[in-house]
């Protein structure tokens, strides 16, 4: 599913949503939760899970393709760990599927 | 940041009630989850890819008492974000609010 079939999703769902608001809302919504991440905040959605940022500390990496030693600058990265409820949610139609098989 | 600030958002952007801006925000929610349990990769360009992978049954142990048990094979949620979002957090842009 893309950003755009999600859009399309929301629509067909509720009635009472203009296309325009749809597209709004949806774009909207994650530029708001990428600023938040960039400022470096937590977000926390019940049941869905939490995004934050991490530091990553300065090493020595290596170029992959020539060996080379290049310096990696400390730097922070965003990331997501999925809430309680989805990791149940996701293994609970796993299960159904996989008892067929044992 | 949480549900209620979200909320406030889509009620700011557009001219719904508090009560359809929070419904609309689970509805949102709701088809992500139900992609995602379909198996399916959710992509948000800008923002990043939530992917659903396999992890094989393996044995551990109780790290408590030692006690050998297995470990199911289950799901897991992966999210990698986009080059931009990566960027955006790298850097403590604030350009694109």
């Amino acid at each position: 599913m893309t950003k755009r079939e999600l859009i399309e999703e929301l629509l067909a769902r509720r009635a009472q949503i203009s296309r325009h608001d749809s597209e709004t809302t949806v774009n909207a919504l994650f530029e708001a939760m990428a600023t938040v991440l960039a400022r470096g905040d937590r977000i926390e959605l019940r049941g869905f899970g939490s995004f934050g940022v991490k530091q990553r500390r300065a090493r020595q990496g290596r170029n992959p393709k020539t060996g080379a030693t290049v310096a990696v600058e400390a730097k922070r990265v965003p990331f997501f760990r999925a809430g309680k409820e989805l990791r149940i949610e996701l293994n609970g139609k796993a299960r159904d599927r996989s008892s067929q098989s044992g | 940041m949480t549900k209620v600030d979200l909320v406030d958002l889509i009620y700011e952007r557009t001219g719904s009630s508090k009560k359809e801006a929070a419904e609309v925000f689970e509805a949102i929610l709701a088809i992500i989850r139900e992609s995602l349990c379909r198996g399916e990769k959710v992509k948000i360009s800008g923002f990043g890819t939530f992917a659903v992978n396999r992890k094989r049954a393996r044995r551990g142990r109780n790290p408590q008492t030692g006690d050998p048990i297995i470990i199911d094979d289950r799901r897991v949620l992966s999210f990698k974000p986009s080059q931009v979002l990566k960027e955006m957090v790298a850097s403590g842009d604030k350009t694109r609010s």
